[in-house]
């Protein structure tokens, strides 16, 4: 996968190896003593033996020690070669987390959400922030993870051998929809990405289709587009009906409604629901919130 | 024969005693009620986990069992556990004393306990609440579900552990009987004993950190929110400065018990008694200093992150020479394989295990990869249920013909044994494979390749349930039924076995004067 998952599986093979000859050398002890010295009668008489010897104990402490400290220099110099500075001319990418999803804005303004394409062979900075709790960005099959905090970059880098399509998960417990925060990092020979950087996403689609696109992105974490409630309401048939609100406000769905509860969705809680979806103001443009609004109609 | 149980009769002599062997009785029942109501939300988490897809509960509400589980078993169970039941029961009697320093105090604690855990609880009716018992910010501050009840009455509780701890530190000082110098007390009792230093010094540190908690939601003063200009990272700093040192409040008594058991079920002086206890005071003393180590991705600097790591590897060193003089103690030995024995030996296995993996997770880049997957869950889980719940039972059942002058049912107490260890192992290893293979904790739900070994897992919280029913259920019956117990009948050295069983009011009829070392 990468140069350093090569590296850190040496390390952990390493660590499960001694860990598994520990504990087996001890338990035979164990197991053999248990054995060997089991109480036959009652009164059984035991041999003299010392409950002290200062040579045993102090090996005892001493070879422990000794492999302790060899494993952390192992994984201190592991992590200073790979984990604490991204090379120079890595590309850089940002990453923004936000209850449930996760946005990628690459240098030439492209963004995508829930996928983070990237060249192979190229190191990969990702710089990363939150925009409400703390998040944290890990691909299992990199090995890597870091977390994503509100008010202050954190980064994380790596550089994939080869082209596949891998999970990333988010790994802080951010809430109700924290299951369900995943992306999918998908690798592609650089070429490709070049093309696939200049290419406009929203080109020849009619509104509808860009706010399905907007929606499928950032949406289905919370909404389903069907009238069935996920952990916000169900979007089909909301608009032009009539919403009870919590404080037992009734209100007429109209576009306005729908454009408020995108861009400042405290301002009205629906009944039944917690207040906790994050604000999309200056998050979306406008095309892609028309689109939204229009893609919400259309599901009636 | 008049004794602790029968010289006094009523509600009222049980809920205003100041006697510590009743008092322990009181946390007796309060630990393992709660013990039962945390247990309930595992087997329903397991249950949820058994299928990928919702099933049983939605995410909403998983999120609020494991919240609930993690916080009931820490607060309500472990940390009480070992210290303030057998703890309280036992450390007068080892010391040869008629009570601990403070009765009135003592009490005091028990009321903390259960007035905190109130508290705590009565958020079940408002809402409940969804944080994870670490209450990071600045998800606690922002969700809308019940975190001040929570949080206050941990808060509450935290001073139960403060003052038990405070009781023993002066107990231990001031109360031995004659001829009883520090190196000749138990090791149960040094156990206790450090535990209390860290009691004592890191549970204020906890009570001020969820008191800002409070004040953050409250007030908006800003410390922890960065949308108020606060520090989410200072949190989990101050969080993990107790909850750290916490988890040994967890484990170094537990030890003690171990220690115990070994001596008692081999015949045996314990080996190497002062790097015991040394080791004890070590791990008392470091456990201050690796915080850190929980936070090795959350954005805390990187050298942070190294320093921590060595200082953690120095806790290792302790619990290595722990583990040796615990078994070159069984060495020509005379072993009698009673159910308190089967837990001491349970504990080896799983304590083994929790320690070596706990020894992977310090090594950085191995914790980058796996922290916050079920790795760890599995990881923490061998060294608090293996340690801390083996030793609550294992010493349970070695002091209860003590306790109650009766004596429990072996074969059961064992069938009971093998069905938790075994229950044990098949639910919480398959959750090291998971979490190397990348599942993340609190996750409500999960990708299809991960669904075989969550199966296996669920099964085996069956086992570990039907585990403590068939204990339970024996134990109680052996409560009033059981067959009556002699005064030392495991044939133990410590001083608690020279009173009769159960022991008088006030302990012993003559005050034991001490001239061995221990366990001779």
């Amino acid at each position: 996968m990468t140069d350093y998952v090569a590296r850190l599986e040496k390390l952990e093979h390493f660590l499960i190896g001694i860990s598994f000859l520990v504990c087996v050398l001890i338990v035979i002890v164990f197991v053999y003593f248990s054995f060997r010295y089991k109480r036959k009668r009652d009164d059984e008489k035991l041999e003299e033996s010392s409950h002290h010897n200062t040579i045993l104990e102090f090996t005892w402490s001493f070879i422990p020690f000794v492999i302790f400290m060899g494993s952390f220099v192992w994984g201190w110099i592991l992590y200073s070669d790979f984990r604490r500075e991204a090379p120079r001319d890595s590309l850089e990418i940002h990453v923004y987390g936000q209850k449930w999803n996760w946005e990628f804005v690459y240098k030439n303004g492209r963004k995508t959400s829930n996928e983070l394409f990237v060249p192979v062979k190229r190191s990969v900075k990702l710089i990363m922030t939150s925009r409400d709790v703390i998040h944290s960005f890990y691909i299992p099959t990199f090995k890597i993870k870091q977390d994503v905090l509100p008010g202050l970059y954190t980064s994380l880098w790596f550089k994939a051998n080869r082209k596949g399509r891998f999970e990333v998960f988010c790994t802080e417990f951010c809430g109700t929809g924290h299951s369900t925060m995943g992306a999918k990092l998908k690798v592609m020979s650089l070429e490709d990405w070049n093309n696939w950087l200049k290419t406009d996403p929203y080109k020849n689609l009619s509104l509808v289709e860009v706010g399905q696109k907007v929606f499928q992105g950032r949406c289905t974490a919370c909404h389903n587009s069907t009238k069935e409630k996920l952990i916000g309401p169900g979007l089909a048939g909301i608009y032009n009906t009539q919403r009870e609100l919590e404080g037992g406000m009734t209100l007429l769905a109209d576009e306005n409604y729908l454009r408020e509860s995108i861009l400042n969705p405290s301002a009205k809680i629906s009944k039944g629901y917690a207040n906790q979806m994050t604000p999309f103001a200056g998050l979306l443009s406008e095309e892609e919130l028309s689109g939204l609004i229009e893609y919400i109609k259309s599901l009636n | 024969m008049s004794n602790y149980l029968n010289c006094k009769k009523g509600l009222f002599s049980w809920l205003f005693t100041r006697d510590h062997k009743r008092i322990a009785l009181l946390y007796m029942i309060t630990v393992f009620s709660f013990f039962i109501v945390g247990g309930f939300f595992a087997l329903l988490i397991r249950l949820e986990l058994f299928k990928v897809g919702e099933t049983i509960v939605n995410s909403a509400f998983y999120n609020q069992l494991m919240t609930y589980h993690g916080a009931v078993m820490i607060f309500m169970v472990i940390i009480p556990g070992i210290p303030a039941f057998l703890g309280n029961f036992v450390l007068p009697l080892q010391i040869g004393a008629k009570d601990v320093a403070f009765p009135t105090v003592n009490l005091l604690s028990w009321y903390c306990l259960v007035i905190g855990a109130f508290v705590t609880l009565t958020s079940l009716f408002l809402g409940g609440v969804d944080t994870g018992w670490t209450f990071y910010t600045p998800y606690s501050i922002e969700t809308g579900t019940a975190v001040i009840p929570v949080v206050l009455g941990a808060f509450i509780m935290g001073f139960s552990s403060i003052l038990t701890g405070l009781n023993f530190i002066v107990t231990i000082h001031q109360l031995r009987a004659p001829g009883m110098s520090f190196f000749k007390m138990p090791l149960f009792v040094w156990s206790l004993y450090s535990t209390a230093i860290i009691q004592v010094l890191a549970t204020p540190v906890l009570a001020i950190t969820l008191l800002l908690l409070v004040a953050e939601r409250v007030l908006k003063v800003g410390v922890f929110d960065p949308a108020m200009g606060g520090d989410p990272i200072l949190f989990q700093h101050f969080f993990w400065f107790y909850s750290h040192p916490a988890v040994y409040i967890m484990i170094l008594p537990a030890m003690g018990v171990i220690s115990e058991l070994i001596c008692a079920f081999s015949r045996k002086r314990i080996f190497g008694y002062k790097a015991l206890v040394f080791a004890s005071l070590g791990i008392a003393v470091v456990s201050f200093f690796v915080w850190g180590h929980h936070m090795y991705v959350s954005g805390q600097s990187e050298w942070a992150g190294i320093v921590f790591s060595v200082l953690t590897m120095l806790v290792g060193v302790p619990t290595a020479v722990k583990i040796f003089n615990w078994i070159a103690t069984m060495f020509r030995g005379s072993l009698k394989f009673d159910t308190p024995f089967l837990y001491a030996l349970g504990f080896l296995f799983l304590f083994l295990i929790g320690g070596v993996t706990g020894y992977m997770l310090a090594v950085l880049p191995f914790d980058v990869h796996v922290h916050d997957t079920y790795f760890v869950v599995a990881h923490f889980h061998y060294v608090m249920v293996g340690g801390s719940i083996m030793g609550i039972m294992g010493g349970f059942y070695y002091w209860f013909p003590k306790m109650f002058g009766r004596l429990y049912n072996e074969g059961m107490g064992q069938l009971g044994f093998a069905l938790i260890f075994i229950g044990f192992n098949v639910t919480f290893f398959p959750q090291f494979i998971l979490g190397i293979n990348g599942m993340p904790r609190r996750y409500a739900d999960y990708k299809a390749p991960y669904e075989a070994l969550n199966q296996i897992s669920t099964v085996g919280s069956w086992l570990i349930a039907l585990g403590f029913i068939v204990a339970f259920t024996f134990l109680l019956w052996a409560m009033f039924k059981g067959r009556k117990a002699s005064a030392n009948p495991w044939g133990a050295k410590t001083l608690e076995w020279q009173s009769s069983s159960p022991p008088p009011h006030e302990n012993f009829l003559e005050t034991p004067v001490v001239t061995k070392e221990a366990y001779e």
